[in-house]
């Protein structure tokens, strides 16, 4: 396996959000591709990482966990200053600007509605290859778990995958989706070991890093921003 | 998906659709890895459905009574009324699970028909059959499964299990068997990973558990579904003993609303599940939740009354 234990210097520092859900499988599949990530469950650690991945997990109780330890606006404030982040399944429904359902209530990082479940219950629940714009080679196998749709994007939002059009009238829907450096995905890939779309998370997460630097550079005798905790 | 009813190609078929690329089986065993860190709580009406949800639950147990009602009341406990599972299914976003008797197969049917996300082929209620448990593998409905040692957890898995949970002892509050199948299983997966290769038919024999699956335990050390604690979680304390202990996830049957506070109570178990490593939060989270609900001890009940020696 290839593991890398330890950080490696200028690697983009990436953070798996470990309030609940699947973040261990997220872990893992950035493990494969060298990055040595790290699980976020206290708001003071955002400060070290590049990139954030919200995993997949029930989006009610995640978002209810994000208030109830108060990370809501420092994450805000990271996304607004270039933190890389990604949201698969719950993840997407919790960074979302708004839902179709009444429950939770979103945080609005990228311009997107979504509507959950839109599949059905568990019992729809299913797979599919999908082709993903900015990913070379075979499609990817996506697992679709009680899963997520965008309805609908924004002028700034590019849509990366859809699930095509059905004979029984139903419309294509678009199920991956990026604004600048903020990702968002319905489907599971930390269930596959197909690593492709996690490696393009990482090239977002090193334009943070990249950024990150040059403006400490630039403002380094700036005082900085008290974090809150 | 095979539909092979033949009993013997279980673990085959196990094999089968495991395999990375076939969907059932990660569609099934994949909401269990969305369901990890996270609270499970029993409810018996739609406006505890809510509370479990406002508080965070990361799903619903659907049932008539919670199970110290029903080791109260006593008599033959089944299958909960369609209308209350429906009415449940209504009032939450989140998956909603019930449970069917140990071996009733019609059930289980009717709880897939009624959209249910996660069927419990469950102790807690009086089995149907003596002998032989649900063939899981029939239904696109995931099933869960209480264990108190790797023989039966493997066993359930080997018929389509995609979730395992302690049995512990439900009802009553008290964490002692929760604590010891959690830490029997451990064991278990122990030595089987410590065993020579040439071992693992043998232990598979005392066991009583698949030979593939065996060897499956031997080449990941650790179970190949998800592993949940349940069986008398009462406080958050209960909650973080047994994160701590290495469960991915908790079950709170009667601990809640059977609690002085359950909205109180129900908060605190599910913080207490997120931060379980982290003492000077799980001091916090514990202040002034009311009194937990009343105990039985486990050590008081006759081995015939045990709910936890119901299916093999």
């Amino acid at each position: 396996m290839n593991v890398n234990p330890t950080p490696v210097q200028g690697q983009p520092r990436i953070g798996v959000l470990a309030l609940q859900g699947d973040f261990a499988e997220h872990i893992h599949m950035l493990d494969l591709i060298g990055i040595n990530a790290i699980e976020i469950r206290k708001v003071q650690q955002l400060n070290e990482i590049d990139g954030l991945i919200i995993p997949g997990g029930e989006s009610t109780t995640i978002v209810k966990l994000l208030h109830m330890f108060d990370f809501v606006d420092d994450l805000r404030s990271h996304v607004e200053s270039g933190m890389a982040l990604w949201g698969t399944c719950a993840g997407m429904i919790v960074i979302a600007r708004k839902l179709a359902n009444p429950y939770p209530t979103p945080l609005n990082f990228i311009d997107i509605g979504v509507e959950r479940n839109f599949f059905g219950r568990q019992v729809d629940s299913f797979e599919a290859e999908l082709d993903i714009k900015g990913i070379e080679g075979d499609p990817m196998r996506a697992v679709f778990i009680r899963a997520p749709i965008v309805q609908d994007t924004g002028d700034d939002v590019e849509t990366l995958a859809i699930i095509p059009a059905k004979t029984d009238g139903t419309p294509e829907q678009a199920v991956a989706v990026k604004s600048g450096r903020v990702l968002a995905s319905s489907f599971h890939p930390e269930l596959t070991k197909d690593t492709r779309l996690h490696s393009l998370f990482v090239t977002l997460a090193e334009e943070a890093q990249i950024d990150s630097t040059r403006r400490n550079h630039v403002s380094h005798t700036t005082e900085e921003t008290p974090a809150t905790v | 998906m095979a539909t092979s009813t033949n009993g013997a190609a279980g673990a085959q078929r196990w094999k089968e659709m495991s395999k990375p690329e076939v969907g059932d089986w990660r569609v099934k065993g994949g909401l269990a890895q969305m369901l990890k860190g996270g609270v499970i709580m029993d409810v018996v009406t739609p406006d505890q459905a809510k509370v479990a949800e406002d508080a965070g639950a990361v799903s619903v147990m659907a049932l008539e009574r919670v199970p110290s009602d029903i080791r109260r009341d006593g008599g033959v406990a089944r299958m909960s009324d369609p209308d209350l599972i429906s009415g449940i299914i209504d009032a939450v976003s989140i998956p909603v699970m019930a449970k069917a008797r140990i071996g009733h197969f019609v059930e289980a049917q009717i709880l897939e028909a009624l959209g249910v996300d996660y069927c419990d082929e469950s102790e807690v209620l009086t089995p149907a059959d003596n002998a032989y448990h649900i063939d899981k593998w029939q239904y696109k409905m995931p099933y869960v499964c209480g264990a108190r040692n790797i023989g039966e957890a493997l066993r359930r898995i080997g018929e389509g299990a995609a979730m395992i949970r302690t049995k512990g002892e439900a009802g009553t509050g008290d964490i002692v068997h929760a604590v010891t199948h959690a830490r029997q299983i451990q064991a278990d997966i122990r030595t089987i990973e410590n065993a020579p290769s040439e071992e693992l038919m043998t232990l598979a024999r005392d066991y009583g558990a698949p030979y593939e699956l065996v060897v499956e335990v031997a080449r990941t050390g650790k179970l190949p579904v998800v592993n949940f604690a349940a069986g008398g979680i009462a406080t958050p304390a209960d909650a973080a003993l047994l994160m701590q202990i290495g469960v991915e996830g908790v079950f709170v049957g009667s601990g809640i609303f059977k609690s002085d506070n359950p909205a109180k109570m129900a908060d605190a178990i599910v913080r207490a599940t997120t931060h379980f490593n982290d003492p000077d939060m799980l001091a916090e989270i514990s202040r002034g939740l009311g009194d937990a609900m009343p105990g039985i001890e486990a050590s008081k009940i006759p081995e015939d009354q045990q709910l936890q020696t119901r299916g093999w």
